[in-house]
């Protein structure tokens, strides 16, 4: 196995993901696979290949700093329940 | 001939003459969405009301004489596509009930040009499967074998198609999630260009790999479809500023004097002999018409599925971020503190393979990974894209078989993720290139349909559609629908 119980708690951390023991458990043989089978990209020479930025080599357009959307804050907010005074409501942060 | 069993350009031409009214042609689509696809759960959310609101005004602007191209057609989309006011899950628990407050562009687009929308069709979780058995709402069914998957992830788009609940449906393709669908269902997918179709209110997935496109009955209507859909939108910063031929004028051309490159490493390995065959044939068939088959070298193509496996999982992992529980979408109960509640909001709204996307993702972007997978698959990226141009420079398109071999069981990949993976290994290499392909029916192989595919150049569409649309004169394929859906 490439990736260990712990290194899987820690990746499902970083991305913020609850997993179940069981979950982690299939997680490690799975991931672990995953990450066997990309590692042969590591054998491929790519000295001086530079990497891919767009398939199209286009860059990025710039816009002009204009407000263009109008406020529709209580239209938006009508996909959660858990709003007050147009505030997105959150466990407390600071005691 | 039955309406239900007409082509999009056929209900198009009948709706012109007068031979029927788009309320009649959308009821009886409406009927059979209700009456079949109990057998098949292609479908998420059927619109019914809001399809026949639309279906007697496209009627009313008929007899005014204001037809937009697309004016009282029926239409499914994929639930990937924003649509307001209208349910839009992709085919996650993570937003089961998210309402979108706008259209995507390619909604909007398709809607302006006077379609009438029958509702919204099943997929994988966020577009991440091979065979649509991801979904939160269940795996969708193949019509032409109830117990084998459509394929994935426009798994319900290509089903509904192919068992005639609806002549064309929209899909999304990051790594053949519109082509692979399409060739074991018998339809006809085309993935145009990176940048060619808008992506704003496309729910992402892989940023620099999505594109959106098609599933259709036929070539003729993938061109009517792309010329609706096509162009440039300032909402996609990624969107390609440059002008949209007229598609459905240019399937006509000769193909004569064309060559088609067929790769030596797809036919050494990889298939089915079944399979092959089927796409050898459509190549002598290709050569009756005038079009030279030459045989080309892709040196790197075999590195396009690990690639693919790298770069996809990265970006997925940093879009699926927005997903916090916050603002819209799955909502954890009873949390401790900010960070438990946005775990569990997570935890508990998305479903193994996005998890696992989303973890592989995750470490391949964590320190000290960064350049052994991230930056690496970019460079082996950069040399696919390069193999692709050099390529080009000797053949007009490149044809292999869509997928090694006809659709599979339910059920029989659904454990081991790299087994699954590798059945996108001929179309990965388009996305990763960012290339326009489509794939073809060319054949059965165990009463299952077969596809072939053809990629071409950037911006290279209208060569492929009329290749696409030759074929099609020539030969019967796409018109073979699933018995127990005639």
């Amino acid at each position: 196995m490439s990736l260990n119980k712990e290194q899987v708690q820690h990746i499902a951390m970083l991305a913020r993901l609850n997993l179940s023991d069981e979950e982690c458990i299939e997680s490690v043989a799975k991931l672990s696979k995953i990450v066997d089978f990309v590692n042969q990209l590591s054998a491929v020479d790519t000295a001086d290949v530079v990497p891919m930025a767009h398939p199209l080599d286009a860059s990025q357009r710039l816009r002009v700093d204009d407000v263009t959307e109008t406020d529709r804050r209580d239209f938006y907010q009508k996909n959660t329940h858990e709003t007050k005074n147009g505030f997105y409501l959150v466990p407390k942060v600071i005691d | 001939m039955d309406i239900h069993l007409k082509t999009l350009s056929e209900l198009s031409r009948g709706l012109d003459n007068g031979e029927f009214t788009s309320l009649e042609v959308t009821k009886l689509f409406l009927d059979r969405i209700a009456a079949q696809d109990k057998k098949l759960n292609s479908f998420i959310t059927v619109t019914e009301s809001e399809a026949l609101k639309a279906a007697s005004e496209a009627d009313k602007a008929r007899s005014a004489g204001k037809v937009g191209p697309l004016n009282g057609l029926p239409i499914a989309h994929k639930d990937i596509f924003c649509t307001q006011g209208i349910k839009t899950t992709c085919g996650s628990k993570m937003l089961n009930s998210f309402i979108s407050p706008y259209d995507a562009t390619i909604v909007k687009k398709i809607s302006n040009a006077g379609a009438v929308i029958l509702g919204k069709c099943n997929m994988d979780e966020f577009a991440m499967g091979s065979s649509n058995e991801t979904s939160f709402f269940g795996p969708v069914k193949n019509p032409w074998n109830l117990e084998c998957t459509p394929g994935g992830s426009s798994g319900g788009s290509a089903a509904s198609v192919a068992a005639r609940l609806t002549p064309v449906s929209t899909g999304t393709d990051t790594g053949g999630s519109i082509r692979q669908p399409a060739a074991l269902t018998g339809t006809v997918g085309l993935k145009p260009t990176y940048g060619r179709v808008s992506r704003y209110g496309m729910i992402a997935f892989a940023s620099s790999l999505d594109q959106a496109g098609v599933i259709t009955r036929s070539v003729e209507d993938a061109a009517r479809m792309l010329s609706v859909i096509a162009g440039f939108d300032k909402r996609d910063s990624t969107s390609i500023d440059c002008p949209v031929p007229d598609y459905l004028t240019g399937i006509n051309k000769s193909v004569k004097d064309l060559r088609i490159g067929v790769v030596r490493q797809h036919f050494e390995k990889d298939s089915e002999e079944k399979t092959l065959v089927a796409i050898k044939n459509a190549l002598s068939e290709f050569k009756s018409l005038g079009v030279e088959v030459v045989e080309i070298d892709l040196p790197n193509i075999d590195l396009s599925v690990p690639a693919y496996y790298v770069v996809a999982p990265a970006e997925c992992s940093s879009n699926l971020s927005r997903f916090d529980g916050v603002r819209f979408g799955h909502r954890a109960k009873n949390s401790k503190d900010l960070f438990d509640f946005y775990c569990r909001s997570r935890g508990e709204g998305f479903g193994d393979e996005v998890k696992r996307r989303i973890m592989t993702g995750t470490y391949v972007l964590s320190a000290g990974y960064y350049d052994a997978y991230y930056k690496k698959a970019q460079q082996v990226r950069q040399l696919i894209a390069k193999d692709f141009k050099e390529a080009f420079s000797k053949v007009d398109l490149i044809a292999s078989p869509t997928t090694p071999s006809p659709a599979f069981k339910i059920g029989e990949k659904l454990n081991d993720p790299i087994k699954m993976y590798l059945n996108d290994i001929y179309t990965i290499g388009a996305n990763l290139a960012g290339l326009p392909a489509m794939s073809i029916p060319c054949g059965f192989v165990n009463n299952l349909p077969i596809g072939m595919q053809l990629v071409g150049p950037h911006f290279s569409e209208e060569v492929l559609l009329r290749c696409g649309h030759k074929y099609q004169k020539e030969t019967a394929w796409h018109m073979a629908c699933p018995e127990a859906f005639r």
